[in-house]
């Protein structure tokens, strides 16, 4: 349990794998989720292109998503993930089961963020004859960014939670040299260190969304 | 609105008539007599709104047939819950009329296609009781708004905004957030956005209901000069009949998503017809109590200008030798006129009673039999 050269080259190289893995599922979990959310919203039933009869479909199929254990689809998703990233080892192994996971999540919280937006203002927007992709644009996102970067660092956190499990399936990161080395070889000290730099990668990411959200919130001054 | 029509009218009005006449209510004038002129802006045809609820259908509004001619403010008031907002809702389609129709400048709503009816939007400005700013634009980007949705150049956007801040009296305050604004510069910035677009009609939904008095004042104040220099026509909606006294034109009083009545302003105030309209105007402040022995006979004198000059109780009571029971009695000021009711218990007596009502018929003062269920 000695930390010599090669324990720190690993240890970097994790912290490497799960800055890896958590930003490029975030940012493609994110391209795919606002969309979804801002469907979730403006198809609503009172929502300003009200589509109830989509709405409820697409509000079922995300349901259903967000309801399957992450470990059971990283293992049901293998022959796709062979298809898109063409291995079934390494941190980009685990980046599809990744998005498909933490999509339907971020959409909920884009959802929410979304409706806390003030009904009034949507109106008001509406009475200068503003039309559906100007509300969502001009209106929807700039008027819940607070919300939404909040909802940022919840998503987030939760991704890097996620990450810790590729270790499974022949991953990287943190989490995999946690399991690997810390718990099968009985490495203590390992164990503690990959857990206590995780706990401040989270620190980290939570700090910095929430100093941007309070520092662009223009309601609060 | 002309004072000396209102007062000819008045008069006119007295001589045509037989005296007899004003027992009972027979005291009326001729709608929009300075609107002659003018064309009707907007025109509600038998507007109707049900709204589905999980309890049934419920109506929120019923055969409203309504003119607001061009130029004028036009108040629409009833209390909490009658279909006001529904109403101005309506018309500009923000809720979209189950039955009748909405023409704006003649032409129908429910035959335009939505990018028209956006077009109209534009044409309507809208303030709101919550001010609705966008909290993350400051003021000047806000007055913007509605001129970036068009497209409007930057530069051309930015300088008309600042004419329009300096017109609201915030001229100083472009940069500043709507969370540091008190609630009245709030609705300046509002009313600075909602004439961006130079509106034809600008609607006011209950836009000084969270304000204090003397906010609401200057604001009343402001909307009226705008509908003078810009002749914007002015449509207020609200619970308040003070406000309709401060600043409109004409007025239509909802009740339970029907029209209970309607006309100029001085002409409801001096004698409201319908019982939610003697409500509004009197307040709770008339109450009727059993004074024992059979109820007598009561009259509402309607005082015009001249009449609340002159003692006119006084002067009965001298002329008849008999007192009376003052109930009711209020003044206001109608544009510059004096407007006033009393609502007097006449005597148990009927030699006396007949007295009085033959000295109001000869002095020519307006009067109107109620009941105690009209009180």
């Amino acid at each position: 349990m000695t930390f010599d050269a090669k324990t720190i080259a690993m240890l970097l190289e994790g912290i490497w794998d799960t800055l890896y893995m958590v930003i490029i599922s975030s940012g493609v979990s994110y391209l795919l989720g606002i969309p979804l959310g801002i469907l979730l919203v403006v198809t609503d039933e009172d929502g300003i292109k009200p589509f109830p009869v989509f709405q409820k479909i697409l509000g079922l199929i995300i349901n259903l998503l967000r309801s399957v254990p992450f470990i059971i689809l990283l293992l049901l998703m293998l022959p796709v993930t062979r298809m898109i990233v063409g291995t079934l080892i390494g941190s980009k192994a685990v980046i599809p089961p990744l998005v498909v996971s933490a999509t339907p999540y971020i959409a909920r919280m884009v959802e929410s963020s979304f409706r806390e937006v003030d009904a009034g203002v949507i109106e008001a927007a509406k009475s200068m004859g503003a039309t559906t992709g100007q509300i969502v644009w001009k209106v929807l996102l700039p008027e819940a960014k607070p919300s939404l970067l909040v909802g940022a660092a919840i998503s987030i956190t939760t991704i890097l939670g996620y990450t810790t499990m590729a270790g499974f399936v022949g991953g990287g990161g943190l989490g995999a040299i946690a399991i690997n080395n810390g718990y099968y070889r009985y490495e203590l000290g390992i164990m503690i260190v990959t857990v206590v730099l995780l706990i401040v990668i989270v620190q980290i990411i939570q700090e910095i969304f929430m100093r941007i959200s309070k520092a662009t919130d223009r309601r609060s001054r | 609105m002309c004072e000396d029509a209102f007062c000819k009218i008045i008069l006119i009005d007295m001589y045509v008539r037989r005296p007899m006449q004003y027992v009972g209510l027979h005291f009326y004038f001729k709608g929009d007599y300075d609107m002659e002129d003018k064309k009707p802006i907007i025109h509600l045809e038998k507007l109707g709104k049900e709204f589905k609820t999980s309890n049934g259908p419920i109506k929120a509004l019923d055969d409203i047939t309504l003119d607001i001619m061009e130029g004028e403010i036009f108040g629409i008031i009833g209390l909490s819950g009658a279909g006001k907002s529904t109403l101005v809702r309506c018309i500009n389609y923000l809720e979209i009329p189950t039955e009748g129709d909405v023409f704006f400048e003649g032409k129908p709503l429910s035959k335009m296609r939505e990018q028209e009816i956006q077009g109209v939007r534009r044409s309507m400005g809208m303030i709101f009781q919550q001010f609705n700013l966008l909290a993350q634009r400051n003021v000047l980007k806000n007055v913007c708004f509605p001129l970036e949705l068009i497209g409007t150049p930057k530069k051309e956007a930015e300088d008309k905004a600042r004419k329009l801040l300096e017109m609201v009296g915030l001229g100083d305050r472009e940069k500043a957030y709507p969370s540091q604004l008190s609630g009245g510069q709030k609705q300046r910035v509002a009313i600075a956005r909602a004439l961006a677009t130079d509106p034809k009609v600008l609607l006011c939904d209950e836009a000084t209901s969270a304000l204090d008095p003397n906010t609401t004042k200057s604001i009343l104040e402001l909307l009226k000069t705008i509908n003078k220099n810009m002749g914007v026509t002015v449509i207020v909606i609200t619970h308040e009949m003070a406000v309709i006294e401060a600043i409109c034109d004409r007025v239509a009083i909802i009740d339970k998503s029907h029209i209970a009545e309607q006309g100029s302003v001085g002409e409801i105030f001096s004698n409201p017809k319908s019982k939610i309209g003697r409500q509004l105007i009197m307040g709770d402040q008339v109450h009727v109590r059993d004074f024992g022995g059979p109820t007598t006979r009561m009259v509402r004198i309607i005082f015009d200008g001249r009449a609340s000059s002159e003692p006119v109780l006084a002067n009965m009571i001298l002329a008849c030798k008999a007192p009376v029971n003052i109930m009711y009695a209020a003044t206001k000021d109608i544009n510059g006129t004096a407007m006033g009711q009393m609502i007097i218990q006449l005597p148990k007596d009927e030699v006396e009673e007949k007295r009085m009502i033959n000295y109001l018929n000869s002095a020519k003062i307006p009067y109107e039999e109620v009941t105690e269920n009209d009180l």
